[in-house]
């Protein structure tokens, strides 16, 4: 199964073990994992699963469909080149060993 | 879907944060002037302040039959679920989100749909005349047969004919019983100051039971969102904390019928005037509502990126916001 890391925006890493397909977001959730708030469910409505995604997974990323793109502009914290909301990232094999980090604040 | 993907909080959450999670224990009794809980068991709670956040629950219909369905916890969904068959026939009452949503996921699991609301226009609380007609259109495309303007007042109605599934959405009734009981202010809901504050100052009350003042709506109002119940409860939070705020977050909403996403930003209400900008042919444009000039409310279907300019627009003054 693939293990998905978190660090936080002081430097504090967790990984985690993580079931394909479910996503970036629920594994956080599921394990505890702060600084992903979520408060939608995972419907892509809130802004408040944003992370940032190490560089080198970027590429093996679906790109963000187009309401996942509106919805970035209202993340609380700096949107960067590589934002993404981790409810709209689903987990996969070949996303083993990927690295995110949350940001300050979610809302 | 599983049941454990729509979770907001694993059962390990409470401990992990050191909240101590009490369930299937009612809280039964609040003795404000000693600041006392008193729960179903008899045990006694002590509390500095108190949220009440009761929630709400379904207006139900009269009458017998065990193929009726509410949907408001995850059993009541999980039921209903391992219920809808292929072929089979589904009558939904109610023409808000509720039935609307189980309309169009039977329809494509393949059952048979009619609906019957009350309402001579669909989601007559939450949208504008021509989002109602435009959802009409769409699940009437679907092959959703409606009977609007019909009131059902009993389960035993022959009317109702005989389906395999009877979903009721015809909405809620918030839980105040609480709160009345303990002599604080709440009829159609827990009446607020603008930071939640129910009449007693060391009591609040957030999400579907506070009717709370709310600058979009203009008064006082209870709204039934993820938005409100999230926004309310951080904003209360903050205040305990010690950074008090005063509740003032523009309102949004969802819903997904087919392929259609609905997203609103602003209050839906009264309205003279809507704009249309995009292609409702293609299924793809949002309808800007505005009442005495000013902007009151946006509805995009489709269109994500409208709908998250709306939710800017809205949070501005309101001088700004006139059509001319």
């Amino acid at each position: 199964m693939p293990n998905i890391t978190y660090i936080s925006h002081t430097g504090e890493s967790r990984t985690v073990t993580a079931d394909a397909g479910v996503s970036v977001m629920q594994a956080a959730v599921r394990n505890g994992v702060p600084g992903i708030v979520a408060d939608c469910g995972g419907e892509c409505q809130c802004a408040t699963c944003h992370v940032y995604v190490d560089e080198k997974f970027l590429g093996l990323l679906k790109p963000a469909e187009e309401d996942e793109d509106a919805m970035l502009t209202l993340t609380a914290s700096e949107r960067k080149p590589n934002s993404r909301l981790s409810c709209q990232i689903a987990i996969t094999d070949k996303l083993d060993g990927l690295i995110v980090t949350t940001p300050e604040i979610q809302q | 879907m599983a049941p454990e993907s729509i979770e907001f909080r694993p059962a390990d959450f409470f401990d992990r944060e050191q909240i101590e999670f009490i369930s299937g224990d009612a809280a039964v009794e609040i003795e404000r002037g000693s600041r006392l809980i008193r729960l179903q068991s008899g045990r006694e709670l002590h509390y500095s302040e108190l949220v009440l956040a009761t929630g709400a629950h379904v207006r139900t219909l009269p009458g017998a039959t065990d193929k009726v369905a509410y949907i408001r916890t995850l059993t009541d969904s999980l039921s209903l679920r391992s219920r809808m068959r292929k072929g089979g026939e589904m009558l939904a009452i109610g023409g808000g989100f509720i039935g609307l949503e189980a309309a169009a996921a039977a329809r494509s699991m393949g059952m048979t749909v009619r609906l019957m609301a009350a309402e001579p226009r669909l989601m007559g609380r939450a949208v504008s005349h021509y989002i109602s007609d435009w959802f009409a259109a769409l699940h009437e495309r679907h092959g959703v047969q409606f009977q609007l303007g019909t009131a059902v007042a009993t389960l035993d109605d022959p009317a109702l004919a005989s389906p395999d599934i009877i979903v009721v959405g015809i909405g809620v009734i918030p839980n105040v019983a609480l709160a009345q009981g303990a002599g604080l202010e709440a009829f159609s809901g827990i009446v607020t100051d603008n930071h939640l504050r129910t009449s007693d100052s060391a009591i609040f009350a957030v999400g579907d039971c506070a009717l709370h003042p709310n600058a979009w709506a203009g008064g006082l109002v209870r709204l039934e969102s993820v938005q409100n119940a999230a926004d309310q409860a951080r904003c209360v939070a903050s205040t305990i904390a010690g950074t008090p705020k005063a509740y003032a977050h523009v309102p949004w909403f969802w819903t997904e019928q087919f392929e259609a996403k609905l997203q609103i930003a602003g209050m839906p209400g009264e309205t003279d005037e809507s704009v249309v900008r995009g292609d409702p042919a293609a299924g793809k444009f949002s309808v800007y509502n505005y009442q005495a000039g000013k902007l009151r409310f946006v509805e995009s279907v489709n269109k994500p990126a409208d709908h998250i300019a709306a939710r800017k627009l809205l949070e501005l003054p309101p001088s700004i916001l006139g059509s001319s």
